[in-house]
């Protein structure tokens, strides 16, 4: 047995502490990846037991085994694939009944199973008496009590799951009554496929055919000879029973198996007499109340908001001189900086540096983001937060767990696409989870604000408070009605899921657990980003600074540059500098110049400093008499020396716009004034915006490059201001129209493409949006011109407009409810609607 | 009648459940099944959907799901 390693997996129902389990297991012997060709996270993990090494992974949590949802067919195709030696199955001991509805169905597929009654202590407390022996007896499998949140019960689990190994499957049969007889009928059939019996427990297949499981019928078609006949015969088979019993056939072997688990539990449970709420129920008597409930939601939200980005933006503030010195490592070690242009290495690499910094910049608010969302899903709040907004999101084709994503992507001012796309996991509907992760991408996250601050400053100085209270308030307007639209056409097709949804009791969450889950997000999404972000960084430089100046441009800047050495020259001459300095040392003054004032950045204590200026003066004595202007000579020197850094700074300046305008991207940006001329956009803008795709935070930037603020102390926004000379409040509002429903930035586009595991959905996510900012901004600018709106006017007028279109859009139907109301079995809603 | 007509506080017996597909296969997978006792606990603020007590855990279906589960007093 020890010369071999285990494969055991671990099932179980939601909420009944399967993770716990895991954890308590492997320890932080984890690795998280996803099941081959979906979205459904696999974790796998390991321990050892008396020499053997075991692999456990962990299922996603099912009630049951169907082929109906997405995790049961992952669970189901692992159990079947990959073959586990043992299945240890976690039971809510507290609720035994319902557990075991799927440890019937493990059973049934004829793996070693071990039942892991877990959270005993939650059963004790509610006076539940389990005879553990008893129903080892009854099932006959291993019956292992635990306690996971507490620790115990793993050493008794690891030595059920040793000596079961190798062991046969368990013999514990369910009795179909009447079905029996055409099980047996298929069963026939089905063992005369020679793969198809050893592939599969016979009994199994033959069940779940008559069930109509469509992934059986699938299977089936694979290895048997003849399928068509068995699909047939069990066409037959299903009919004749429906005509015998009455009930179809799933039916009945859904109802069989609850009465089994009904009789198992009566057996061996002894209930309490009396029945008392339990804390759960009385917390939701006000966590769901009408009033109190939404009040609570509220402030909850406020205070993840408040926590994650405010304080979080804080941290990150805090935490960015981390970041800083890295890019100043690498400033250190590229190669050194020209006079006019930069060697390509330093330039590049440092590019792609400050690409992944002002990514990793997020990692504060993303881990608390991550924290406080383990929290929610700890403590199972989230099932209320459904319960609460469902009905309300439904009327968009969303869902009640669409609260976060949207939240998180920044429904008022501030968060990131990143996570709230990760956070549409947690929606169980294909259809309103694809409409999710298409809105989110719309919300204001932070690195659009930058961009806002700067137009509302120039274009709204006087309403400045109300215009953000504009931007940050219509995203949501927008996106409701855009939801709507999408799930009503493009998504009509996906399917959609029942809602039913369990309330499962509170728990306090611990603080490993939340710990444990957060870092394990922050890092799958590090590993997930970063290297896309610096591929993509790297395609951006080409992008922006190809094909390069002509010769003839190139030579007038060096010119220019030759001018200013060579005055500096003469007064060189005049000095007692003369035949020490030469020309070529003008560079390396500057940059010495300029690597005394960085390592003396932040430096306040007088000693420090003081010792910095002893090196410096020791590398190179001249150099840093010029610069630290000592003697009267040098002081001369120094002025002069100062043109020189003005006039580099200038001709850099001025390089690098011309670079820009006539660069790849540049020329698309001229190339798409036809169309964008429509929005009040001309090149200058649209290089910005194009910059802000591989993220959003360039916009800004770019326009600060554009209007060439670096080494002025003028603010973008005074700059652009004096730049753009035609510009009013209404092309401000176009624009900011347009960076609100800016398509998604690359690191979002990853993440969607892993969150809808398709590449078409993610072009789609970049396409529709692209082309929704430039309908709205052109609406709102060419129809404001026309009508002679100002920019506040316009503003207005286009809240009204989106409000209206949400509350339009809440009045159609949802495709589910068109087709009740057609086949006329809704009964209007009497009663218990008051 | 069905489930959707009783007021929170109620209680009943399942009696039939007339779902087929995802939604009939999902409600039975829960429990939903003839015989079951089930209590309305609240309706949602907005009132749909509704929070059931069944077999002594708690569960939220919408009210028009609600609509498949005929039950009895």
């Amino acid at each position: 047995m020890s010369s071999r390693n285990l494969l055991v997996a671990l099932a179980g129902q939601p909420n009944s502490g399967k993770s716990t389990v895991f954890n308590l297991l492997t320890g932080a012997r984890q690795h998280v990846a996803n099941y081959p060709g979906v979205t459904v996270e696999k974790k796998t993990g390991s321990f050892g037991v008396k020499g053997t090494s075991v692999k456990l992974v962990d299922l996603p949590g099912t009630y049951s085994l169907t082929s109906y949802s997405l995790e049961e067919r992952v669970a189901r195709d692992f159990l079947l694939g990959d073959s586990p030696d043992v299945v240890i199955d976690v039971a809510d001991a507290s609720n035994l009944k319902r557990s075991l509805y799927l440890t019937l169905q493990l059973l049934e597929m004829e793996v070693p199973t071990v039942l892991g009654l877990n959270m005993m202590d939650v059963a004790e407390r509610r006076g539940q008496r389990i005879n553990t022996d008893k129903l080892q007896d009854i099932l006959g499998i291993p019956v292992v009590p635990t306690k996971a949140k507490r620790g115990e019960g793993k050493d008794a689990l690891k030595e059920a799951v040793y000596s079961l190994a190798g062991n046969a499957g368990p013999s514990f049969k369910i009795d179909y009554g009447k079905l029996e007889a055409y099980i047996s009928e298929l069963e026939e059939l089905l063992v005369e496929d020679p793969v198809l019996s050893v592939l599969y427990p016979v009994r199994w297949f033959a069940i779940k055919l008559l069930e109509g499981d469509s992934e059986t019928a699938e299977l089936l078609k694979k290895t048997h000879p003849d399928a068509q006949s068995v699909l047939d015969r069990t066409d037959s088979c299903r009919q004749r029973f429906q005509d015998e019993d009455g009930n179809a056939c799933e039916r009945h072997i859904a109802f069989t198996r609850h009465a089994s688990c009904a009789k198992v539990t009566r057996e061996t449970v002894t209930l309490p007499t009396e029945k008392r709420r339990n804390l759960s129920d009385l917390a939701d008597r006000y966590v769901c109340n009408r009033v109190l409930g939404p009040l609570i939601l509220i402030a909850i939200l406020f205070v993840l908001y408040e926590v994650s980005i405010v304080f979080g933006n804080w941290l990150a503030l805090q935490a960015w001189p981390l970041w800083g010195a890295l890019e100043s490592f690498f400033a250190d070690i590229l190669p050194q900086a020209g006079f006019l242009n930069d060697p390509l290495l330093r330039s590049l690499g440092l590019w792609v540096v400050k690409s992944l910094t002002a990514i990793l910049n997020y990692l504060p608010i993303f881990f608390l983001l991550f924290s406080l969302i383990a929290v929610l899903e700890d403590s199972g709040y989230m099932p209320r937060m459904a319960f609460i907004l469902d009905r309300l999101f439904r009327r968009f084709g969303l869902h009640g767990q669409s609260t976060l994503p949207l939240i998180l992507g920044g429904v008022y001012v501030g968060g990131c696409a990143i996570p709230g796309v990760m956070a549409t996991k947690a929606i169980p509907d294909e259809r309103a989870r694809l409409a999710t992760i298409m809105i989110v991408p719309m919300m204001n996250c932070l690195a659009k604000v930058p961009l806002y601050l700067i137009l509302i400053g120039a274009y709204f100085p006087d309403v400045a408070g109300v215009a953000m209270f504009f931007i940050a308030t219509v995203t949501l307007f927008m996106a409701l009605p855009v939801a709507k639209i999408l799930s009503i056409t493009v998504l009509k097709k996906r399917p959609s899921a029942p809602f039913i949804m369990e309330m499962p009791p509170y728990h306090i969450p611990t603080i490993t657990g939340v710990l444990r889950r957060a870092i394990e997000r922050v890092w799958l999404f590090m590993k997930k980003i970063v290297t896309v972000v610096a591929a993509v960084a790297v395609v951006v430089f080409v992008l922006i600074n190809y094909p390069g100046l002509t010769s003839s441009r190139t030579a007038y800047y060096e010119d220019m540059q030759d001018t200013a050495v060579a005055v500096f020259m003469k007064d060189v001459n005049k000095t007692e500098f003369k035949d020490v300095i030469r020309s070529h040392d003008v560079l390396p003054i500057i940059l010495f110049g300029e690597a005394l004032k960085n390592a003396k950045r932040k430096i306040t204590d007088k000693n420090m400093s003081a010792a910095i200026n002893e090196e410096f003066q020791a590398g190179n004595p001249i150099y840093y008499a010029v610069i630290k202007r000592v003697g009267k000579d040098a002081k001369k020197l120094n002025k002069s020396l100062k043109k020189v850094i003005q006039v580099r700074k200038k001709v850099r300046r001025e390089a690098r716009a011309e670079r820009f305008e006539t660069s790849f991207l540049g020329s698309m940006g001229k190339a798409l004034e036809p169309v964008t001329q429509w929005a009040g956009f001309n090149w200058r803008i649209n290089i910005a915006l194009l910059s802000a795709f591989a993220a959003k935070e360039n916009s800004a930037a770019t326009l600060g490059s554009i209007y060439g603020i670096d080494g002025s102390d003028q603010s973008v926004q005074d700059s652009m201001k004096a730049g753009e000379i035609g510009f009013t409040s209404l092309h401000a509002l176009a624009l900011m129209l347009f960076m609100a429903l800016y398509p998604p930035c690359v690191p979002t586009s990853i993440m969607v493409r892993s969150q809808t595991n398709s590449t078409s959905w993610m072009l789609f996510s970049i396409g529709y949006q692209t082309l929704l900012g430039l309908f709205v901004s052109s609406l709102v600018f060419t129809g404001a011109t026309v009508l002679g709106l100002t920019g506040f006017q316009a503003m207005w007028a286009f809240y009204a407009l989106c409000v209206l279109a949400t509350l339009v859009m809440a009045m159609i139907p949802n495709p589910e409810e068109r087709k009740a109301a057609s086949a006329a079995i809704i009964t209007p809603c009497k009663e218990n609607c008051s | 009648m069905t489930l959707n007509e009783l007021r929170p506080g109620a209680c009943c017996i399942l009696t039939d459940m007339t779902a087929e597909g995802a939604l009939g296969q999902r409600l039975m997978d829960l429990g939903f099944c003839p015989g079951a006792e089930i209590e309305i606990v609240r309706n949602a603020p907005l009132v749909d959907p509704v929070e059931l007590q069944l077999d002594g855990y708690h569960v939220s279906i919408r009210h028009n799901e609600a609509e498949y589960i005929r039950v009895e007093a």
